[in-house]
């Protein structure tokens, strides 16, 4: 593991000196930890000798709270799970449910998904690192890309009235189609987010300061990331590369070509620069996906899934009826189970439904990537030093409300 | 490989032991009493065809009035309780999923933090909303709600309405060394 650094003159406590340990908490609310945790250490001197982490501050029952509500009235709730990439949540849970219904969303409501959920990939991660570099001292590469998210964020109110609570996806596509000129304005961003996140990596990537307080901090063997479930882009730094876009695609994302960025050391520096690198290939992938954009529906054509279109509600009796069913008795999928899993920002997010047959699931499951990857953190800090916590602990990229749910 | 083929490469090694199989959407599941778990996990590990070196979740479930129409002769269970264990293969890249019926709350499932790490957090969340209890398990401590709240929130008895009080602060949060190994 670590050894503390220290400077050049300065002696270590001789081997056989007894010295007394000194407990410390950070948090529950404290800045480094943007969110609730709590962590405990203890100290000697400032190595760290052991630690213990407590989390269960944000949790407000969103497993109970699934099971009493129609599967539609989820989508709300799975955004609030992770509040730094909410419309990636939504489309996931509506892709369980589609799944667990044997249903498909259209193609062009794929390929919405895919746009819609590669930007919150890019603004996740702009979370991330603009907070984790503000923690570690670098102010400036906040702004920039905040700027970034900020952009993101304009596109998601065009698309929906909201900036981060979207509540757009549905199950069985998307509720509205993309607005009058949209695309070019997603277009100009990406374009306007190159050299931005291209800035502000070489901004840190050759920064003294950034490499001393990141490089072999708190890392992580292959080993430990399988043996505790790591996934996403903290396994992917360790140098293994599992991304489920690549291997078990979804939303068509067979048909994009990009990369699966992989570093080697597991440490707090390739946590933090592979994701500038997943930035870039999210990037890639939208303007594909804007390219390839196919047309057609945004709604699967099925009145047990979707309402009807207003005009005809007002307008025919058998609109009116599936519209009145639908909002009165839900949705409602078979007898069975599914686990549905797609790649979050932060990993795999998984969902297991399973369903009695009535319009409310039996039992909601949810796998958030935080969890397994933050029930490594105690072990990690082992022999590391107290500055180590701010920055090992943002480049997990922990996100309270996934977390705790 | 197929899920299905998983399937029947479980059936034919443990035989009787497998209780029920189940399948749907393309996946399938195999349910098992908690005493075959850890044989049948390590099973599915250490066999070259299989290589399942990641669990992914631990979740549990209540049944507790599922299928009470009486529709379906099937849905009446005999047991209570089942945690759902999803397995992934890092090197083969399949996925399958190992029940474990759980007759009522007196029963104690053998704890998975042996052999993987991360069941360590996943089944302290199974005991805090089901109050399932797991043996071997180094820190078996309520996880999401705090140490104070009386019952467990995510069986169907519990009310969503209820309200406890929130409690004092737990002292030491530092765990035993050899839980991180």
């Amino acid at each position: 593991m670590n050894t503390p650094k220290l400077p050049a003159g300065v002696e270590t406590v001789a081997q056989n000196e007894v010295t007394e340990t000194l407990i410390v908490n950070i948090g529950p609310s404290h800045p480094i930890t943007h969110g609730t945790l709590r962590v405990q250490l203890e100290l000697d001197g400032e190595t760290i000798l052991r630690a213990g982490a407590e989390i269960g501050y944000l949790h407000r029952g969103y497993e109970k709270q699934s099971e009493t509500v129609f599967y539609n009235m989820v989508v709300p709730y799975a955004e609030r799970m992770n509040y730094c990439s909410t419309i990636h949540n939504a489309s996931a849970w509506c892709y369980a449910v589609e799944q667990l219904m044997g249903i498909e969303a259209p193609p062009r409501a794929q390929a919405i998904r895919v746009i819609t959920s590669e930007m919150a990939r890019i603004t996740d991660h702009c979370v991330c690192l603009g907070a984790n570099m503000v923690d570690l001292g670098a102010l400036t590469n906040f702004w920039y890309l905040n700027n970034v998210r900020e952009k993101m964020l304009f596109l998601f109110q065009e698309l929906s009235g909201a900036r981060m609570m979207t509540n757009y996806p549905r199950i069985g596509g998307v509720v509205q189609d993309l607005p009058d000129g949209w695309i070019a304005k997603l277009r100009q961003s990406m374009e306007d987010m190159k050299g931005l996140v291209g800035d502000v990596k070489d901004l840190v990537s050759n920064n003294r300061i950034f490499i001393d307080r990141t490089q072999g901090v708190c890392p992580t063997t292959k080993e430990r990331a399988l043996s505790f479930g790591w996934t996403g882009p903290c396994l992917r730094s360790t140098g293994l590369s599992m991304d489920l876009r690549k291997d078990q695609p979804y939303w068509g994302y067979e048909r994009y070509d990009f990369k699966v960025p992989v570093y080697q050391n597991g440490d707090t520096m390739d946590r933090l620069l592979i994701r500038f690198d997943e930035m870039e290939e999210s990037r890639k992938i939208i303007l594909q996906a804007l390219d390839k954009l196919p047309d057609g529906p945004h709604l699967v054509d099925d009145h047990l899934v979707v309402l009807p279109e207003k005009d005809k509600v007002y307008n025919q009796m058998e609109a009116l009826i599936n519209h009145f069913k639908l909002v009165m008795h839900g949705v409602r999928p078979p007898k069975g189970e599914i686990y549905s899993f797609t790649e979050s920002p932060n990993g795999e997010l998984g969902f297991y439904i399973i369903s009695d047959g009535s319009p409310r699931a039996w039992r909601v499951r949810v796998r958030p990537p935080c969890f397994a990857n933050y029930s490594a953190f105690p072990q990690m800090l082992q022999g590391a030093m107290v500055a180590d916590v701010a920055a090992a602990l943002g480049s997990i990229n922990i996100i309270a409300g996934e977390l705790d749910r | 490989m197929d899920q299905s083929q998983i399937t029947d490469r479980l059936k034919a090694r443990f035989g009787e032991r497998i209780l029920s199989t189940y399948a749907m959407c393309g996946q399938e599941a195999v349910t098992i009493l908690p005493a075959d778990l850890v044989e049948v996990l390590t099973f599915l590990r250490d066999e070259p065809e299989l290589r399942f070196n990641m669990l992914m979740d631990v979740g549990g479930v209540d049944y507790l009035g599922y299928g009470g129409d009486g529709e379906d002769e099937d849905e009446l269970r005999s047991h209570r309780f089942e945690i759902a264990y999803q397995m992934f293969s890092y090197d083969l890249r399949h996925r399958y999923r190992v029940k474990v019926a759980v007759k009522d709350d007196s029963v104690e499932v053998p704890s998975l933090w042996e052999i993987w790490r991360g069941a360590n957090w996943m089944e302290r969340e199974v005991y805090d909303m089901f109050g399932i209890r797991f043996t071997g398990h180094p820190n078996l401590r309520r996880i999401l709600n705090h140490d104070d709240f009386v019952g467990h929130p995510l069986r169907k008895d519990y009310p969503i309405t209820k309200r406890q009080k929130l409690s004092r602060p737990i002292d030491h949060l530092l765990t035993d060394k050899q839980e991180w190994a």
